[in-house]
């Protein structure tokens, strides 16, 4: 089936202008594109792309994106006002995308991760079962190389064309996770705009450090669903980043500008414990605290940058093998920020 | 399951399809089914029912405890809906709040400390979606249960009794065999929650129904369970005893299967049986292409900012944001 991709050039811009919906100034569009799609007026967070997101998060030219021939199919034969091939097809050419994750491996920092995307504007970014079979391989693939995973989401939940099968969703994206906590390996999830349902009720909960960028809508049940079912209107502010946050299930809200350096700091102070080869790491566990520290300190005898991965003044505190970057890369990096 | 092929049958499902799927979800409703506490004394002995989360209170739409099956110790957990009115508020109709799935998570510790297999019993329209829900934590309660049954190092069995309404049902819901009741339901979110979605309006419940494949022989096609039991009669409400009988028989036989394996051959299959779960097609061309890298020439041309020097290729010229004009799409 061919796939057109409609970018560069848009076909037809339909506005030059945007409306920003939380302070209603009218954006003009191009100036968005050029300032991570935030509102120069209120500081409104629009939605991002997964190009874009690629763009802002990772080291220039170091993203590879992995499994970008999968594709979803129509198990169920399940059709609304439309058959969910159609719909399916509307959003291949709407994004130019085969579906609402895109995965791959790439460094931010200059430290190697594994890092899935997901795009809203492909059916609502759901959760199907090409979305939960690129992250489960995103996890794994995590958990093989020893490098930090990280998920982007942005997801109305799971996708309900697949019926129950969008449902096993949740747990095969979540029982990779269990091996990634065996094995010591981070998981970091970060939520963005909206972030509800399936998603929400699955990995994204459930990371090591859940990160949300400002006023995204994160919640479980729609809270048009939730008003209707409990016949009240929800409480000023619910389901929010900051309502997260207040409750306990948000580590930190990260506004956009910042979420690349705080996803960079974050790996550098939750490095992957090396593993020697040949050598148990329960058994280095099971020292304590105290055999920790020796052994702590007898990486410091060696190469610190490369095990614990403490930045020496900039030479690449890389604990996960990702080779160092070219100076013209690094130049374009900061060209960029 | 991967790269299975599109089954076009049922694209446009007969009036007769969507009645006969319709009665499977009123069956499943049925006010007189068999919940998890009319069950579990005709299947178990000497059941003592364990509450509270030791976090935040003790939810009645899911109930759990120790049990003995032909003499051997098991856990048993279930979403638990009520038989009237009045114990139906009370079981808040079998909808759990995050505590519930915060007790059915301790008493699955329990399980795994003392080497206990897991039943469980699924039988909820959903997880309760309410303000209270929320600000516990509804989508970190599901989460984190379902993380935790996947890595437990005990056998679980779970029965599909009645309803297995989307993450509320899968956070009890992940097993090492999956077995539902003749005339069970399975889905991603409710008929009615998929008609106001997707059909925009809220008399397409039974058209939804159809559509989503909610009956158990289709979750059996589909892998979501492994068997499924045959109900006495006209259905499990008329004869709960039979029912049960059917049912225990069901787990014994799927225990015995289960208990003689090794920890790590257990986990191991239900990593892949969950790992398989759903459809994709694996084409091998049409890879995303990354943006070419700048020839040497665009790159001076871009640091001594020549006129017509182009832009360094970015991923966002692959994929760049259009004006959202997405419908908000949402599952469970």
């Amino acid at each position: 089936m061919p796939i057109k991709f409609p970018f560069s050039r848009r076909a037809a811009p339909s506005d030059a202008w945007t409306k920003c919906p939380s302070c209603e100034a009218q954006v003009f569009s191009r100036q968005l594109e050029r300032s991570l799609r935030l509102c120069p007026s209120c500081g409104h967070h629009f939605r991002m792309s997964v190009g874009e997101r690629i763009d802002m998060l990772l080291d220039s030219g170091s993203f590879e994106e992995r499994d970008a021939g999968l594709e979803s199919v129509d198990r169920l034969g399940f059709s609304d006002d439309r058959p969910y091939p159609d719909r399916l097809e509307a959003a291949r050419i709407k994004t130019g995308l085969r579906d609402a994750v895109v995965w791959g491996v790439g460094s931010i920092e200059e430290q190697r991760v594994a890092i899935g995307i997901f795009d809203f504007r492909f059916m609502g970014g759901s959760m199907g079962s090409v979305v939960g079979e690129k992250l489960a391989r995103c996890f794994e693939t995590a958990l093989a190389e020893r490098i930090p995973a990280i998920v982007v989401s942005a997801s109305g939940g799971a996708r309900m064309q697949e019926g129950t099968l969008s449902l096993m969703q949740l747990g095969k994206t979540t029982a990779p996770l269990v091996r990634l906590d065996e094995a010591g390996v981070p998981f970091i999830a970060v939520l963005t705009d909206p972030t509800t349902g399936g998603v929400l009720a699955s990995f994204a909960s459930v990371g090591d450090v859940v990160l949300a960028e400002p006023k995204a809508l994160i919640g479980f049940a729609g809270a048009r669903v939730a008003s209707d079912t409990v016949g009240e209107e929800m409480p000023e502010g619910f389901q929010t980043s900051e309502f997260l946050l207040a409750h306990g299930f948000v580590d930190a809200i990260v506004p956009r500008p910042e979420l690349r350096a705080t996803l960079g700091q974050l790996l550098r102070v939750l490095p992957v414990p090396a593993v020697d080869d040949g050598q148990d790491i329960d058994a280095d566990r099971s020292w304590g605290p105290i055999g920790a520290l020796s052994g702590f300190a007898e990486r410091l005898g060696g190469a610190v940058s490369e095990t614990i991965g403490i930045d020496v003044e900039g030479q690449g505190g890389d604990g996960n093998g990702a080779g160092p970057r070219g100076a013209t890369e690094r130049e374009q990096q900061e060209e960029r920020t | 399951m991967s790269e299975a092929t599109a089954d076009v049958a049922a694209t446009h499902a007969s009036p007769e399809l969507i009645e006969a799927a319709w009665r499977r979800v009123q069956l499943a409703r049925h006010p007189q089914r068999p919940r998890t506490l009319d069950l579990v004394p005709l299947i178990f002995e000497g059941f003592f029912e364990l509450h509270g989360d030791r976090v935040f209170g003790d939810d009645p739409a899911i109930v759990g405890g120790a049990a003995l099956l032909s003499g051997h110790a098991v856990m048993v957990i279930g979403h638990q809906k009520g038989t009237d009115t009045e114990s139906n508020i009370a079981r808040n109709f079998g909808s759990p709040h995050p505590e519930g799935f915060r007790k059915a998570q301790r008493l699955m510790r329990l399980a795994d400390k003392l080497g206990l297999p897991i039943v469980t019993f699924l039988d909820t329209a959903g997880a309760f979606p309410g303000p209270a829900a929320e600000e516990r934590g509804q989508a970190e309660a599901i989460a984190s249960s379902i993380k935790l049954m996947t890595g437990l190092q005990v056998p679980i069995v779970v029965i599909v009794l009645g309803e297995g309404g989307s993450g509320g049902a899968l956070a009890i819901g992940i097993g090492d065999v999956v077995i539902a009741l003749e005339n069970s339901v399975y889905s991603v979110i409710s008929p009615e929650g998929a008609s106001s979605i997707l059909w925009r309006s809220r008399d397409e419940a039974k058209t939804a129904a159809a559509a989503m494949r909610m009956t158990a022989d289709d979750q059996l096609e589909l892998g979501v369970v492994d068997a499924v039991i045959a109900e006495p009669g006209d259905g499990a409400h008329t004869d709960h005893a039979a029912t049960a009988a059917a049912l225990r028989a069901a787990i014994i036989d799927a225990l015995r299967g289960l208990t003689g394996r090794g920890t790590a051959d257990l986990l191991a299959t239900r990593y892949a049986r969950l790992r398989g779960m759903g459809a994709y097609l694996v084409t091998g061309s049409g890879s995303s292409r990354a943006p070419e890298a700048p020839s040497l020439r665009h790159r001076i041309g871009r640091i001594l900012h020549l006129p017509g020097a182009p832009r360094r290729p970015r991923w966002s010229d692959i994929w760049p944001s259009a004006d959202d004009d997405t419908e908000h799409e949402r599952g469970a």
